[in-house]
């Protein structure tokens, strides 16, 4: 399968700054990817050069095979910046008309998408007394129009409450089946773990890591916790059992492990019978994990 | 094309709501009924019809009225749209920089239009009404209509060329008031001083037909002058009208407007968003 998106060895400065190292990424039609990485990793300058925004120095960028910013491009690409802005003394419906019209598509389809992002009720109303989240919809229902091939979302669901999250990430799903290609952003690996194929971690420019949610967690060989509670009156018999483990003035007895002996240690618990009345295996947090890459240079 | 006008009705709709299309058409209307109500004395002895000597004076008013308008309108274009954030987006659409450029010139040129039109037809249904004869001058106000759109484009294209420049909407403003003082204003008190100075010399045979030619105000107010015989009746600079062909001044009006509108999308083209 042709990829929709191929970036190698994208290198970008900006004066003294090296804003991207060498990143390379390819991205398939229909395939999700997360962009995260901290403010000033490098997200942003990589989306307007896959955009075609801003030049790069070296390094290639095909979108959809076509060099990214040329008109053939922007016809197949649909962007969301981080603040979606507009103007003010335009309704809703005004500018996704608008919109439409630059995309040579029939501007009455703006009712309908706006309706997609549950904004009928407001479409006549100026943009200037919408509130973030609304604008935010308004930036999504834009990036509907046509069929784009591929999606770049900047951050899509800051100022979006959680259910609008998830109908949000309910339409990427949609669009993604259709064989669209999503590269998006966000600070939150919580948010996109379940609804992208791909994570992409950059870190001071640099791609620190890449892969499946499994994939990264396998790689970051964070250790396991175990949290055991003693049956009353056998906290000194767990405590001796397991002098290695840090006893919390909850009375929960702590324990850390790497993910090969993760089995074995819960084996020895299981040895104990009576002694221990509960269990909780906790694996590193996804936030462990983010923090894990994108700190590895010691930022 | 269909993106150019696309592009033209969204910013015709931005100027109504932003009271533009009403500001615009009132003080044209405004100023050219008082022109039209003070400059009905020294009919007769001129020789022209009633209607010739009020687009003279409409002249006068446009030289100024027009380019400030056109740069008002124009200022804001692209810095507006860098500090509200709506060029990123923009540029990601298969619309080209030149496109965008010509969509808000079209829709600006369309209120400097009706404006004008409405402006001098207030002022010329004025001097019609009380002088039937002065229909015969229908000619040159529809003159002073199309070449004022040529003025106001040429400095609309100045003003995107700034608004592009500044990427601020205040630096821009800043930059079109200036402009529109050194262009419209301090040009012609400097050549009148050198005038003055020269006491018909070889600067005003020779230099002065091609300093009003290479301005694009003086070029339109040469034009109209010229091209209505009233100079007589407008004196002043426009007594140097009668020395410059006609074509001359009207190629000025008509190069003027490309090279503002080349400028402005170069400058544009240099904005990274």
């Amino acid at each position: 399968m042709t990829p929709t998106l191929t970036i190698s060895r994208l290198t970008k400065h900006f004066q003294s700054v090296e804003a991207l190292k060498s990143v390379s990424l390819t991205l398939e039609p229909g395939r999700r990817a997360a962009l995260l990485g901290h403010n000033g990793a490098g997200k942003s300058t990589m989306m307007k050069i896959v955009l075609g925004l801003i030049p790069h120095d070296s390094g290639e960028v095909a979108v959809c095979g076509v060099a990214p910013g040329s008109p053939a491009a922007r016809a197949q690409v649909a962007y969301l910046p981080e603040n979606a802005a507009f103007h003010p003394a335009l309704t809703g419906e005004e500018q996704l008309r608008h919109y439409l019209a630059l995309r040579g598509e029939n501007p009455r389809q703006a009712m309908e998408l706006l309706s997609r992002v549950g904004l009928t009720h407001a479409a006549r109303r100026r943009i200037g007394t919408y509130s973030k989240g609304m604008r935010q919809r308004v930036g999504l229902a834009q990036t509907l129009i046509g069929r784009p091939r591929l999606l770049v979302l900047d951050e899509p669901t800051s100022g979006l409450d959680p259910v609008s999250r998830r109908d949000f990430y309910d339409l990427l799903d949609g669009l993604a089946a259709e064989g669209t290609a999503i590269l998006l952003s966000s600070h939150v690996l919580t948010e996109v773990e379940a609804r992208t194929d791909r994570i992409l971690i950059l870190s001071g420019g640099e791609l620190v890591a890449e892969g499946t949610l499994p994939d990264l967690r396998a790689r970051a060989a964070l250790p396991v916790a175990f949290s055991v509670r003693a049956a009353p009156g056998h906290s000194a018999a767990l405590a001796a059992a397991f002098p290695e483990g840090a006893q919390g003035e909850d009375g929960l007895l702590r324990l850390y492990c790497s993910q090969p002996e993760k089995l074995p240690l819960l084996a020895r618990i299981a040895a104990l019978g009576n002694a221990v009345v509960d269990l909780d295996v906790i694996p590193p947090s996804l936030e462990d994990i983010y923090s894990h890459f994108s700190r590895r240079d010691g930022q | 094309m269909s993106r150019i006008l696309a592009t033209a009705v969204c910013e015709f709709r931005i100027a109504c709501r932003n009271r533009w299309v009403s500001i615009a058409t009132g003080m044209m209307v405004l100023f050219a009924l008082v022109l039209a109500a003070a400059g009905s004395a020294p009919t007769g002895d001129v020789g022209v019809d009633r209607l010739s000597v009020t687009v003279a004076s409409l002249t006068s008013l446009a030289v100024y009225l027009v380019p400030l308008l056109a740069l008002l309108m124009s200022f804001d274009a692209v810095a507006g749209e860098v500090e509200r954030g709506t060029l990123p987006l923009l540029l990601t659409y298969p619309v080209s920089r030149l496109q965008v450029l010509l969509g808000k010139l079209l829709a600006h040129l369309a209120i400097l239009g009706l404006a004008a039109t409405l402006g001098y037809g207030a002022a010329a249904v004025v001097a019609v009404w009380s002088d039937p004869g002065a229909i015969g001058g229908l000619g040159s106000l529809w003159r002073l209509i199309w070449s004022s759109v040529l003025l106001g484009a040429t400095f609309l294209g100045a003003g995107y060329a700034l608004s592009a420049l500044a990427r601020r909407p205040s630096g821009a403003a800043g930059l079109a008031i200036a402009l529109w003082l050194l262009a419209v204003v301090l040009y012609d008190l400097a050549l009148l001083a050198l005038i003055v100075t020269d006491g018909g010399g070889a600067f005003t045979t020779q230099a002065l037909p091609m300093a009003l030619l290479a301005n694009p105000a003086d070029a339109f107010r040469v034009f109209n002058l010229s091209a209505a015989q009233a100079v007589a009746a407008a004196g002043g600079i426009g007594g140097a009208a009668g020395t410059i062909p006609l074509w001359q001044s009207a190629a000025s009006l008509l190069i003027w407007p490309l090279a503002a509108i080349a400028l402005a999308v170069a400058a544009f083209r240099k904005v990274t968003p």
